[in-house]
């Protein structure tokens, strides 16, 4: 039992590291490291130098343009984008709808979608959620009919991530209503420029424009669009997400934002002595330190599992759960660190391009929206409780 | 990275398992005393013809030479059995340290019979005042012609009314000498001067305070003068090994729990369909797998450097310590009042786990070591 990298796995590190010196921009890079907003262009930008370099499909097979790198080199690759503020390359299209082409799409499909998705040429968002279906997803309600060649569909998405700036969206629609919950839904490709599809922002409490309502009356989308087959919609849904779940413990974002915390820690002046030296806050910095420590290797213990070809599945709960909690303390304990400084809010300069003169004003302006936004981390993709009781489940069997 | 078992080491796990299984759970459960005799009992004999005795330690000393993922499979099996045998405490603290301090002639005299099975030893380390630190020593040692003269007292020295012989760590005391320097001497059970005073702790330990009152020895009883890194040393391999014993205790209180909840039925309808429990029994899996990755932290640090062994060391202790804590007791809460009781296994597990954290230095011991030396980057 080691917990070392090959010296390949090492060398592998230094070659991503290289990359993001040289070629991440500046600006970007600035922009990530304050908590500023990125423009749709920004994410392009980025997204087309990854495109270039081939590493864009990071989790992708060498069969369909992809690195074929293993579950450590991935693991390798995201903690130091993390470090080296690269913006997160948005998974809808490369790490969600990509997987579920590959493993139920048509050939046509894949030869459409699959180039257009590694190049950028689409932007794609999830049409999941609804206004009635959050954690039960499966009780959602927009419907599809038949018309021809074609479905109707008719209903409304919500929670629709970064849809503002889609152009595709892959969506759970019901198929058969008379079909039990999870038989009659099946999973639909929108093109989201056809008549019938409006987007309507959602401001989340930390003033971002991050999520959307998307409203479907009565759209037309191809048959050709499906895939799989009718009905087996909720079969693409599940493999989405017990697929390549080894990141979601966010690990490289807690290390980055625990070297934050400790860096503005170190800076801020208590009594005229830094806050990191004072007992009490401290105290909650180690904890968060030892609990990243755990985490960084119960993270490891699922990489190498799947790299020896088992399959992350429910294990993947048990870091969503921590993996949340502790982004979700680090970013608490940031707001905390700066104190006063952290009651100011600049929208403008955080969503916009205003700049802001003073620097420490600059420096803390991201960190309590942040903690705000932070909270969507145990709500997101299966609320931590619904994670608890999958475990509870799958795991013990209860 | 690889946190897969060599063959090795599943056979050593398995047959372990086997042994502790065959052991009758609750007549054995660390709350009841072994018989108070220095025979090894035929569990500690089978331990040696199996070599268990051995694996902790290097080749060059006549052991098998495992590292630290084999003591980690070790404890973490008689963790899960609550099997009283002294493993840590009667062997490997005391066996280690002798192992990095003894002469040939000591080692022959000591340490042999020791992997042999033929007879535990004890080390007494810890004093009244001071609480949990190693290196904080008032019993002295003085020099006294050729050999020693030893004053001082030691508290909870676990299993030393079994030992044939206790190591005591001693300061140095010589004139004109440098009085921070640590040594450790070998005192067999029947030196004139030292008295025990016995009692069982609370999760059945046998353990004794030592009052060392002029006791003279002679030039072979003093094993260093100088062994403060051997200490630190030894106590990073006995930290691990207290760690995955914890995570063996933890992972059985779980299975206990679920096996309960699965079992027990009320308002009609077994325990584990409600969801408040099913979230608590996650939460106790979820400490155990965090505290398992700090045991495994831990195991796989005992040939680092000095400073990154200890800081790792520290950190697995402060949160193996939390975690056990919580799972203990969520074991009682979810058994409802037959947690509570001596009959139920799951008390004296939560017994083990509770107090685990008072073994070695406890969690807010460790927590301040990290803190001290935490990096600000």
């Amino acid at each position: 039992m080691n917990l070392t990298f090959t010296a390949e796995e090492q060398a592998f590190r230094h070659e991503v590291r290289d990359f993001l010196a040289t070629s991440l921009p500046a600006a970007i890079r600035e922009r990530v490291r304050l908590g500023r907003r990125l423009s749709a262009d920004d994410h392009v930008r980025w997204q087309n130098l990854l495109s270039q370099r081939g590493w864009l499909g990071a989790n992708w097979p060498e069969a369909h343009g992809g690195p074929g790198w293993s579950p450590v080199q991935r693991h390798i690759f995201d903690e130091e984008c993390a470090a080296a503020h690269a913006p997160t390359v948005v998974p809808f299209g490369v790490s969600m709808v990509a997987p579920v082409l590959m493993k139920f799409g048509s050939d046509a499909q894949q030869r459409h979608y699959l180039p257009r998705i590694l190049d950028n040429r689409d932007w794609w968002c999830q049409g999941y959620s609804e206004p009635g279906a959050g954690s039960d997803l499966a009780s959602l309600r927009t419907r599809a009919e038949r018309d021809g060649d074609h479905y109707v569909v008719s209903g409304q998405k919500t929670w629709t991530t970064l849809g503002q700036h889609a152009n595709m969206m892959f969506c759970l629609v019901r198929t058969d209503p008379a079909a039990k919950k999870q038989a009659g839904i099946s999973f639909l490709l929108i093109d989201m420029s056809s008549p019938g599809v409006s987007v309507r922002p959602i401001i989340t409490l930390d003033g971002a424009h991050e999520v959307n309502e998307v409203f479907l009356d009565e759209v037309r989308v191809p048959l050709a669009n499906r895939v799989g087959a009718e009905g087996e919609g909720w079969t693409c849904a599940k493999f989405l997400l017990t697929h390549e779940r080894t990141g979601i413990a966010g690990l490289g974002h807690a290390k980055q934002a625990l070297r934050h915390l400790k860096s503005v820690a170190a800076h801020v002046q208590q009594r005229g002595r830094p806050l990191l030296e004072q007992p009490s806050f401290r105290q909650r910095v180690v904890k968060a330190e030892l609990e990243l420590m755990a985490l960084e290797v119960t993270n490891l213990r699922v990489i190498a599992a799947a790299r020896d070809g088992g399959v992350p599945g429910a294990e993947s709960s048990l870091l969503k759960v921590r993996g949340s909690e502790l982004r979700q303390e680090l970013s608490d304990l940031t707001r905390r660190a700066l104190g006063p400084a952290a009651l100011p809010f600049f929208p403008d300069f955080l969503h916009a391009d205003t700049e802001l003169a003073d620097a420490e004003q600059r420096e803390a302006a991201a960190a309590s929206a942040q903690y705000f936004n932070r909270r969507k981390l145990s709500i997101y993709g299966g609320a931590n409780e619904i994670q608890k009781s999958i475990v509870a489940k799958t795991i013990l069997g209860m | 990275m690889d946190f897969s078992y060599s063959d090795e080491q599943r056979m050593l796990a398995e047959t372990l398992e086997r042994l502790v299984a065959d052991q009758p759970a609750v007549e054995r459960s660390a709350s009841q005393l072994p018989p108070a005799t220095r025979e090894p009992s035929p569990l500690w004999q089978t331990f040696a013809e199996l070599g268990l005795l051995h694996m902790p330690f290097a080749e060059s000393v006549g052991g098998l030479g495992g590292d630290g993922t084999d003591l980690m499979i070790i404890m973490q099996a008689l963790g899960h059995g609550l099997v009283p045998e002294p493993y840590l405490a009667g062997l490997l603290l005391p066996g280690d340290l002798l192992a990095r301090l003894a002469t040939p002639e000591q080692r022959d005299r000591w340490l042999t019979p020791l992997l042999e099975g033929e007879h535990q030893l004890a080390l007494a380390w810890q004093e009244r005042d001071a609480r949990y630190d190693i290196h904080a020593v008032t019993t002295s040692a003085h020099r006294q012609g050729a050999g020693w003269r030893l004053e001082g007292a030691k508290q909870l020295v676990m299993g030393a009314d079994l030992a044939a012989a206790v190591l005591v760590t001693a300061r140095i005391a010589d004139e004109g000498r440098d009085v921070e320097r640590l040594g450790v001497f070998l005192l067999p059970s029947s030196t004139p001067g030292l008295t025990r005073h016995n009692y069982p702790t609370i999760d059945g330990q046998p353990a004794s305070d030592l009052v060392l009152d002029g006791v003279m020895l002679d030039e072979h009883a003093c094993l260093s003068e100088n062994a403060a890194a051997a200490l630190d040393a030894t106590f990073a391999v006995g930290i691990a090994a207290l760690c995955a014993q914890a995570v063996g205790a933890m992972q059985a209180s779980c299975e206990q729990t679920l096996a309960f909840l699965k079992e027990r039925r009320q308002f009609g309808t077994p325990l584990s369909t409600f969801q408040a429990l099913q979230h608590r029994m996650v939460d106790m899996h979820l400490h155990l797998e965090q505290a398992r990755s700090m045991a495994i932290l831990a195991a796989t640090s005992l040939d680092l450097p000095a400073p990154e062994r200890d800081y790792r060391i520290a950190a697995a202790k402060a949160y193996c310590g939390e975690s056990a804590r919580f799972v203990a007791e969520q074991a009682i809460q979810l058994h409802g009042a037959m947690g509570m009781t001596e009959e139920c296994l799951v008390s004296h597990y939560a017994k083990h786990l509770v107090m685990f954290d008072h073994y070695l230095g406890d969690s807010d011991y460790h927590l301040e070591y990290v803190s001290e030396r935490l990096s600000a980057a």
